[in-house]
């Protein structure tokens, strides 16, 4: 329950001059927590004061510690009149009450004020002793790890994904309160800032507790948001991945270093050939009974318009009680004849019909069924390990190696941290318990069997997720084998009028007393929770009508203008793999593991290869890597709608769309061709001004249009660039006064498995004009021209349609032989499944579709001014400049020889518009022209790191004001090797992730023979990894420290490292990706998530708009930068802006800006030094140990 | 349609060296445009001038903003704003510091006062610098006078360790520094033709061999000063011309040594007397702070004219120099040879140095 807060504040620098007369200072600080508040002494007479004070002890409830911020004051003593207030540091303490985070906070923070802006640094010390388990406790949730990351974190395993965690807190906006109109602007900027820290400490906290019911320790993927409501209040929203991670560096036992190479068997199994084929094999489930049986939908959504998928929720008022799910479905009914699609030409995005919505109950049935008790939870996992479970072992007859034996040790039941080795065990056993208490066959049956059995699993799985109120995932990477199929985007959206949030806390004499949801009973203050729960019902509903029991890479937004709010909410249909469990071991490095690994060949490696086949078992499921993915979940017979479908490329088997929506990232494994590219639709549209409900209605209204034209102009442009699927897609809409704004992104990709996108022709409705054929042909000829030319760009060259793509071909082949050869004694029941497999790919061959080489051309008619337009707008993006590659996903198809070299940036643009008549085609030109030149400019600041590639390009578009566009950029720019070529690349790519993974076990294997000994000599083990880890800036860096109780004397002896260490500041990495090229990520320290307001009454003074704002995303930055550097990282991933809202008045030279940025702090280390660098020799960590106790 | 906010922020500062070139160098927004246009170093990317100037002026944006640090030049490292690698930091600072020469030649042994930095705009259109990029190296004088003036030790060393500038860069600021502290004389028209270099190469000599410094590195006095004693023992010389059988008796050495080596012999034998009378009396006057701020148009007017109407190459006068100075040493009666060396050895490299058209 209690903690003990304990602060130190060390000294200041560079403090601004408060007097005057002497140009001097005499600074004092005050440290608030809570209601508690110290002093230090007056510094007199320095810019440069020296406190060195006692340390500050607060004692406080750790539902406290997870909400609160440390509070530091700086401010300047004045004897005669009030002190003068210099700055303020806000220290979130979260990362501390995590033992596996950071452990001290400690180093340099910019002195920050909301009007001056940074002012100074001051040196602070922060340790955190927490005295219980607090897991015990209700109200707390210490311990939840939290992770901005929206893939399973680097150094982690996912033991189990339990699904999706929403929370969200409303309050009164303090700048709309009355007290506001009597204070001055910093207090009421301060004001603002605290309490946004407050709300979205309670809403982690509560968020952590949620995690903790559903039994898990981390929430990955977390999003949150704020949503200014003005007059109606504040709400802090966050929605997440509940999951249980297990640490991989501590789990390394001397098993995995007995055979280093080895000890991720299922990794290789993954990626062995061996375990294609018998994947190859096991998909009869489309015949199978109950999936088709589960499966006759009929709904009219088109996959190729998943997008649409629109609904016009005007609940206008709070009384939306009752069964929300049916109501909005009903909405949906209402709405889905006013889009104006069922008419049209006969292009797969056009010809879709909206039939009223019958969801199938069989799902439903299905998940009351008892079975659903089997799905896997990590008691069964335990069921497995335990020894007790004799028929565990006869089952999994061919198993019992060395390895397996070792499995049966009785773990400890409630410790996730166990030997990964055993988990991945009970990867492959737990399939076959499954199986065997299915009572539909034993593990060891034959493949035929095992097809229906899949077919019962998967419903089994379906069934389990179905259970959930919202089988919701906000990542968007995956463990290998955990994607299944990918159905299409699903994505809702609902205008609201924002009502003004009651909230009685407010008469209390607590003045920022928090909302407690739970605490009210009143239906009033539901009314956000209700929004956002239809929202999720809807996706829900569509997901199902894709036949997908999932929802993945799953977000939600906002849009407010005045008392109009547009809620939204998209991500993909998709169906996922059972086995949460087992997919964890591979996460590591998923992204660079695509490729191959060596074939078990040599007979010593027998009992791996074994291990590896029993264990490929475990991937039934997963169609051959690259394409499985792409395999409609839905059935062909009974097509939710009309879409071409034809059968896979790759693997010939299986169906495919002709396009493919989503907004996740690229599978590792997906098979693609050429590389990928930036796809922008962007879309403005005037509305008239309007008033409350009238304005709610007029934006529902425009919104289906909007959105279909933005789908319009994205195939387009996909088109153009040959290529056939959508990934990250992310469509913003914004709402202004007079006009909605709507922007598309997502990097486009040739997929190998999908068919070639056919081209685009250009038809007239008046074909006896001579000019006018010739003007059609003309334009004709230049779009051809520049789909020849998008070709050669991005290497796009499909295989030809009618001979057989060779390498597909080769690769069956190959695979198959190797298969043969590869494993010397095939397992029976796998030998059994090759051949089904064999005659299968046979028989399917000779079914393959050839007619689809003669599919129609995408037809673009021009009568209307809306397609000249769409067609101009086609041409006139700029191609990117030589060199330059662009995406708005985490990593770029086809580039693999990533160089360290990179480049986090952020840009924002605001364009007046002078001219208030624009037609729309008027508008769609300067918000195209605007996208165009911001990365036009983006391009040209960044040609020094040619060749490179912009990725996560994320842009953010709003209305600040009439006539006002905002644009913001945050992206990285990272620099890649030309030279080697791409095979090459692949090779390097592979070797380097082999040795590293191979660097990181010797690494992770000395330190615990450390730990043995770390009880006579705590220091060496933490300090022999600094060593390891060389460069860092800081040497607290050790993955031992949950191992090593932290001595006193380290940390204090680390500090005065650091603070004597020349004054050169550490360097901090930014990127909004997951991962730093070239390095691996050895901790993480935990989450960054910081909110900042920034003010000024001589705009002028500061160089206007531009130079306010420029100086104030540089301010953020530091202050990331700076606490990431006190945390002990030396890096932020997953960083993003998530909010960037301005506000100016020129005529009052005022403007105002607040930013909120989050990211996971983190220390990586080079995979260069890592390899450099030998286990370290006992003698130097006991001799930099004793100069460490010197100090 | 007006692009009212146009901001780029890099986690990493980037820093392009030409615009900050054009930058210090005092060109507006347009003009540093214009001119990129026009250089075509942009060739490989086709750029409008829009996206030149959203660049340009995002530069000069981070440029204004760092300017306060550069000012404090360690604090460029200790600051946590801008995160710029070390090798760009250290170019920032040292382009920063860097100056025409042309500049310091004018206002070079001037006070650096608020009056003097009214004057820059005369500075500005004599030397076709932009009076922005005056005020700023103006303004880095008088912050570099400011910050060493006080300091104790050698003043390059001072100069280096406070503004982190190179070696040559601080040897030149020591240079502004000694002349303004000492205010010698420059401005006249018979001085007009020594560069900027001419004088720092002597401002070095003076520092170097003059200062108390010179003698003790050790002493707890300061390099910006001449040794007040050593300006006082120099009075001692004037028996080389107060003495007549000395002054015979040098002179004959003297020829002796150059007969038939130097071309202008006959000149030389004739001027003797005038010329070492005129070194001598410039040494003795130095006492005065008058007659130092005087030192270099002294040694133009009483020296260096006479030998140029007479037409002694730069050689000639080498090996005059040479002579004349080690021959005073071996006069028996003179006693002061430590202080002559001393004296002489700096005369001889300034007046050779300043020796020109």
């Amino acid at each position: 329950m209690p903690g003990k807060l304990k602060a130190k504040i060390v000294a200041g620098r560079h403090l601004p001059v408060m007097d005057r007369a002497s140009d001097l200072t005499d600074a004092f600080v005050e440290v608030k927590f809570g209601n508690t508040t110290f002093k230090t002494d007056v510094y007199p007479k320095s810019l440069n004061p020296q406190w060195n004070s006692e340390w500050f002890k607060f004692e406080v409830d750790d539902e406290d510690l997870q909400d609160e911020p440390l509070q530091i004051t700086v401010l300047d003593h004045d004897t005669y009149s009030a002190n003068d207030a210099i700055g303020k540091v806000y220290i979130d303490i979260d990362p501390l009450l995590s033992s596996e985070a950071a452990t001290v906070i400690s180093g340099w923070f910019p002195i920050y004020d909301t009007i001056h802006g940074i002012r100074g640094e001051i040196n602070v010390l922060v340790k955190v002793d927490l005295f219980n388990d607090l897991n015990r406790f209700r109200q707390s949730s210490c311990g939840v790890k939290f992770f901005c990351t929206t893939s399973i974190p680097r150094c982690y395993r996912a033991v189990m994904v339990h699904g999706f965690v929403e929370e969200l807190v409303v309050n009164e906006d303090p700048e709309y309160q009355w007290i506001d109109r009597i204070r001055t602007p910093r207090a009421s900027n301060e004001a603002r800032q605290r309490l946004i820290s407050l709300m979205s400490g309670e809403l982690q906290r509560k968020i952590g507790l949620k995690v903790l019911e559903m039994g898990g320790n981390a929430v990955v993927g977390y999003l949150q948001c704020f949503d200014l409501e003005g007059e109606s209040g504040l709400v802090v929203r966050a929605i997440g991945t509940a999951c249980t991670l297990d640490k991989i560096s501590n789990t390394y036992a001397p098993a995995s270093a007995i055979n280093p190479c080895n000890s991720s068997p299922s990794k290789d199994t993954k990626d062995s050939p061996q375990a294609v084929p018998s994947a190859l094999g096991c998909r009869s489930t489309h015949s199978s009974p109950v999936h088709s049986a589960s499966s006759r939908l009929s709904q009219g959504f088109s996959v190729s318009v998943p997008t649409l998928l629109f609904a016009g929720m005007k609940h206008r008022h709070r009384s939306s009680e009752g069964p929300r799910a049916r109501q909005c479905r009903a909405g949906f009914g209402e709405e889905a004849p006013g889009v104006p699609l069922s008419s049209g030409p006969p292009t797969p995005l056009r010809a879709q019909t909206f039939s009223s919505f019958s969801p199938s109950k069989s799902y439903s049935r299905q998940s009351s069924s008892s079975d659903t008790e089997l799905s896997l939870t990590p008691k069964t996992a335990r069921i497995c390990l335990s020894p007790s479970s004799p028929t565990l072992q006869s089952k999994s007859s061919p198993i019992p190696t060395t390895k397996a034996l070792r499995s049966t040790t009785p773990p400890p039941l409630h410790v996730s941290q166990s030997d990964t080795a055993m988990l991945r065990k009970s990867v492959s056993f737990s399939e076959d318990l499954l199986l065997a208490a299915s009572g539909m066959g034993s593990g060891g049956s034959a493949g035929k069997e095992a097809g229906p059995l899949k077919a019962l699993l998967r419903q089994q799985t379906q069934s389990a997720l179905e259970q959930r109120e919202f089988p919701f995932f906000t990542l968007t990477s995956f463990p290998a084998g955990f994607l299944l199929h990918v159905g299409g985007v699903v994505s809702a959206r609902s205008v609201k009028l924002l009502d003004r949030i009651h909230n009685p806390a407010l008469g209390n004499t607590r003045s920022y007393k928090l909302l407690d949801w739970n605490s009210f009973t009143a239906d009033e203050p539901e009314t956000r929770d209700a929004w956002w729960e239809e929202i999720r019902q809807e996706i829900k509903s569509h997901a199902k009508a894709l036949g997908c029991h999932a929802v993945v890479g799953y977000s939600e937004s906002t849009s407010i203008c005045e008392e109009v709010c547009i809620l939204s909410a998209s991500g993909t249909a998709a169906v996922l793999s059972s086995r949460f469990m087992q997919d964890g071991a591979l996460d590591m490095d998923h992204r660079l593991s695509r490729q191959q690994a060596p074939v078990f060949t040599s007979g010593t490696e027998k009992g791996e290869g074994d291990m590896g086949s029993s264990a490929s078992l475990g991937f039934e499921d997963l169609a051959p890597p690259g394409c499985g993915f792409c395999h409609i979940p839905y059935d062909e017979l009974n097509m939710p709608f009309p879409a071409q479908l034809t059968y896979c490329h790759c693997c010939r088997r299986f169906k495919v769309p002709d396009v493919l929506f989503t907004t996740i990232d690229l599978p590792t494994e997906a098979n693609v061709t050429g590389k990928g590219c930036l796809i922008q639709a962007r879309l403005c549209r005037t509305k008239k001004k309007a008033q409350g409900e009238g304005n709610a209605t007029a934006i529902s209204n425009l919104l289906p249009f909007l959105e279909y034209e933005l789908h319009t102009q994205l195939m387009n442009k996909l088109k153009l660039r040959s290529m056939n699927a959508l990934f990250g897609l992310r469509i913003q809409i914004s709402i202004g006064e007079n006009m909605l704004l709507g922007l598309a992104s997502a990097t486009g990709v040739y997929l190998t498995p999908l068919p070639s996108p056919g081209g685009i022709q250009i038809a007239g409705k008046t074909p006896s004009d001579i000019t006018y054929e010739q003007h059609i042909s003309n334009m004709q000829k230049k779009i051809n021209d520049t789909i020849a030319k998008n070709k050669e760009l991005y290497e796009v060259n499909p295989p030809k349609l009618f001979t057989l793509d060779p390498e597909a071909f080769r690769c069956i082949n190959t695979e198959l032989v190797e298969e043969v050869i590869g494993s010397p004694i095939p397992e029976p029941r796998q030998r059994s499944r090759l051949f089904r497999s064999h005659s299968e790919s046979s028989d399917e061959v000779s079914e393959l579709d050839l007619s689809h080489g003669k599919k129609d051309a995408f037809v673009l008619e021009i009568d209307d001014t809306d397609a000249v337009e769409d067609i101009h707008s086609l041409l006139t993006d700029a191609p990117t400049p030589p060199g330059f590659y662009s995406c708005n996903t985490e990593i770029m198809p086809g580039i693999y020889n990533w160089t360290s070299a990179l480049q986090m940036f952020t840009s924002v643009r605001v364009f007046r518009l002078s001219n208030v008549n624009l037609t729309n085609q008027g508008l769609n030109k300067v918000f195209n022209d605007l996208c165009e030149n911001l990365l036009k400019s983006l391009y040209f600041k960044l040609r020094s790191m040619v060749p490179c590639c912009l990725c996560h390009l994320n842009f953010t578009v709003a209305v600040p004001e009439d006539e006002l566009i905002q644009v913001a950029v945050t992206a990285v720019a990272m620099s890649f090797d030309k030279e080697q070529t791409l095979e090459n690349g692949r090779q390097s790519c592979d070797k380097t992730l082999m040795k590293a993974i191979t660097e990181n076990e010797e690494q992770l294997q000395f330190p615990l023979e450390l730990t043995a000994e770390s009880s006579s000599n705590p220091l060496s083990s933490a300090k022999g990894l600094s060593e390891v880890s060389g460069a860092l800036p800081s040497a607290r860096v050790s993955s031992l420290e949950k191992a090593s109780p932290l001595p006193e004397g380290r940390s204090r002896s680390l500090r005065s490292n650091r603070s004597y260490a020349g004054g050169s500041v550490a360097v901090v990495k930014m990127t909004p990706l997951s991962f730093i090229p070239g390095t691996k990520i050895i901790k993480y320290l935990g989450i960054i998530n910081m909110f900042f307001i920034r003010e000024t009454t001589s705009l002028r003074e500061e160089g206007g708009v531009s130079g306010f704002l420029h100086s104030f995303i540089a301010e953020v930055f530091a202050m990331v930068r700076a606490h990431v550097a006190a945390l002990g990282g030396n890096a932020v991933v997953s960083y993003s802006m998530k909010e960037c809202v301005f506000m100016e008045n020129p005529n009052k030279n005022q403007a105002q800006c607040l930013i909120n940025v989050s990211g996971d702090a983190v220390i990586f280390v080079r995979e260069s030094e890592l390899e450099a660098t030998p286990p370290q020799p006992q003698s130097a960590s006991t001799q930099t140990s004793s100069s460490g106790e010197g100090t | 349609m007006t692009m009212e906010l146009d901001v780029f922020v890099g986690n990493t500062t980037i820093i392009d060296e030409e615009v900050y070139q054009l930058w210090l160098d005092g060109f507006s927004v347009a003009d540093a445009v214009k001119m990129r246009l026009e250089n075509g170093a942009l060739g490989e990317c086709e750029v409008s001038g829009e996206v030149l100037h959203s660049d340009t002026m995002d530069q000069y944006r981070t440029f204004q903003m760092c300017e306060r640090l550069l000012h404090c030049p360690s604090k460029l490292a200790n600051q946590l704003l801008f995160q710029i690698p070390a090798h760009h930091q250290a170019m920032l600072i040292e382009r920063y510091y860097e100056f025409d020469h042309m500049f310091a030649r004018e206002v070079l042994g001037k006070k650096l006062s608020k009056g003097t930095k009214k004057d820059l705009d005369d500075i500005s259109s004599k030397t076709g610098i932009a009076l922005k990029s005056c005020r700023r190296q103006f303004d880095n004088f008088k912050r570099v006078f400011k910050v060493v003036e006080e300091l104790k030790g050698p003043l390059a060393e001072n100069v280096q360790h406070h503004f982190l500038l190179s070696d040559l860069l601080a040897k030149d600021y020591a240079a502004v520094v000694f002349f303004a502290n000492s205010r010698f004389e420059t401005g006249k028209k018979k001085l007009q033709y020594l560069s900027f270099q001419d004088f720092a190469f002597c401002a070095c000599q003076l520092i170097s061999y003059w200062t108390v410094g010179a003698v003790d590195n050790m002493m707890d006095d300061m390099d910006v000063d001449l040794e007040k004693e050593f300006l006082h023992d120099l009075k001692d010389l004037k028996v080389l011309v107060n003495d007549k059988d000395m002054l015979d008796q040098h002179k004959s050495l003297v020829c002796s040594q150059l007969r038939g080596r130097i071309r202008v012999f006959t000149e030389m034998e004739a001027n003797f007397k005038n010329l070492s009378r005129a070194l001598i009396n410039i040494a003795s006057k130095l006492t005065n702070t008058k007659d130092v701020r005087d030192l270099f148009i002294d040694l133009v007017e009483k020296f260096i004219e006479p030998c140029r109407s007479d037409k002694w190459t730069a050689g000639d006068l080498t090996l005059f120099l040479t002579h004349y100075t080690s021959t005073a040493s071996t006069l028996e009666t003179f006693r002061y040879q430590v202080i002559w060396e001393r004296y002489m050895g700096v005369v001889k490299s300034c007046i050779l140095k300043m020796y020109h058209d």
